[in-house]
């Protein structure tokens, strides 16, 4: 049977990243359509109508939601590329706890940066804090998955798109702070997957100025 | 076994996540040794050697090496134990669900328990809808199936111990109504078959 693979998405979603990347990595072909959040299609509401959120994944018909769990999926559907999952039970689970420790504090402490009136400040040094955490756990390895570009980093990757943001509302530095996650991700950028899915930082930026607005932020 | 083979489970008694764990090795037949951690008082070095970033239990240690967040812990003992009781299935897309679902009780239905029974008078009103929301969800996803994993208990049904246990207690002690038999009969009779396993028994606090 011909594969149909889609994927309902928007640019600037850091979760979207995620599984564009994976589906990259396996070099599975697949259909991209553009979500306006503003404005979600009627697919989007009917292939996820628990969360109505992107990225949806849909796999002959079937739809896959929330981006972790389409990597360890694509993972396991596509299994002879590119390994993005280690096969030992523990590095799994390792795995596993890191990407959930993202999802976890990175996501929402760095929201409160651009989207929070009052909190830049505190926002800031928290993400800092957990951005060391991080670098502190990939110490000298080449990627979060050692020697192989992986889970971890294809969780964490996306938010790289997004320091320029943090940078500028949290009156912050992560170069200087972080310079070692600094560099890790710019080895993860010399990866096809990755530099074909990360927008530009400019982009973003005018991006969350708009969401800024709507917000009534400025 | 040497004492590196052995698995310890540090835990607390009346943690639903913690349970979570217990529930999986008692139905796979995983000896263990169980650590009781005093988390709200006085955290034990090992706990802080074992899971310093979160400082939280429950946290597996086997061969010498720790894991913690009970669901990564579950997945854990799947994948290293592979003999006995299947908590998730074969196939990729089910096991998506599995996933899907899991997260959802913890991400949504959990927490918004939590905050109708124990959060702010001012946003109880909002927070019970939300609970209430997302069991009626969670009923409709259980359906016709004995379980949520089908004929015998799998990773939703660990993931929602919550609900099969402590919802009631939490409703009699915080005096605020979410789940009664009536609104949720699909949900009451999968708490019954739950709770009434014999393995799942064994493990809940008394």
């Amino acid at each position: 049977m011909a594969e149909e693979v889609v994927l309902l998405d928007f640019w600037a979603s850091m979760f979207g990243m995620r599984t564009r990347i994976a589906l990259e990595e396996k070099r599975v072909t697949y259909d991209y359509r553009a979500e306006d959040l503003w404005n979600k299609s009627s697919l989007l509401l009917e292939m996820n109508p628990v969360h109505k959120k992107i990225p949806v994944l849909i796999h002959n018909g079937k739809p896959v939601c929330e981006s972790l769990i389409q990597i360890e999926y694509i993972d396991e559907t596509w299994p002879d590329k590119n390994s993005l999952l280690p096969s030992d039970p523990y590095k799994r689970a390792h795995a596993k706890f890191w990407a959930d420790f993202i999802d976890k504090k990175v996501n929402v402490t760095a929201r409160r940066i651009w989207a929070a009136k009052g909190e830049e400040q505190e926002a800031a040094k928290e993400f800092i804090e957990i951005l060391k955490t991080l670098e502190s756990e990939l110490g000298d390895k080449k990627y979060f998955g050692d020697e192989t570009f992986g889970y971890v980093d294809i969780a964490l990757i996306g938010f790289y798109s997004w320091f320029g943001v943090y940078e500028k509302f949290g009156n912050i530095s992560i170069e200087s702070e972080c310079s070692k996650l600094i560099a890790w991700a710019k080895r993860c950028l010399d990866r096809e997957s990755v530099a074909k899915t990360l927008p530009e930082s400019e982009k973003v930026a005018t991006f969350v100025s708009d969401c800024r607005k709507k917000l009534g932020l400025e | 076994m040497n004492q590196e083979e052995q698995v310890k489970l540090m835990g607390l008694w009346g943690s639903p996540f913690s349970k979570r764990v217990e529930m999986v090795l008692k139905l796979k037949g995983i000896p263990y040794e169980y650590i009781e951690e005093d988390v709200y008082g006085n955290k034990s070095p090992m706990l802080l050697k074992y899971n310093p970033i979160h400082k939280k239990v429950p946290v597996l240690i086997h061969n010498g090496r720790s894991i913690a967040e009970s669901l990564v812990i579950v997945e854990y003992i799947e994948d290293t134990w592979k003999t006995s009781h299947k908590i998730l299935p074969q196939d990729p897309y089910e096991r998506a669900m599995a996933r899907f679902w899991a997260k959802y009780v913890d991400d949504k239905v959990m927490l918004a328990v939590r905050k109708a029974c124990w959060g702010p008078e001012s946003e109880r009103e909002k927070e019970v809808k939300e609970a209430y929301e997302g069991l009626k969800c969670l009923e409709k996803e259980l359906g016709d199936k004995l379980f949520f994993g089908g004929d015998t208990i799998g990773f939703v049904d660990i993931a929602a111990d919550f609900i099969g246990y402590w919802i009631g207690i939490f409703q009699e002690a915080s005096g605020v109504t979410i789940m009664t038999a009536e609104e949720f009969p699909t949900l009451q009779r999968w708490s019954e078959d739950f709770v009434g396993n014999n393995f799942i028994k064994e493990v809940l606090p008394p």
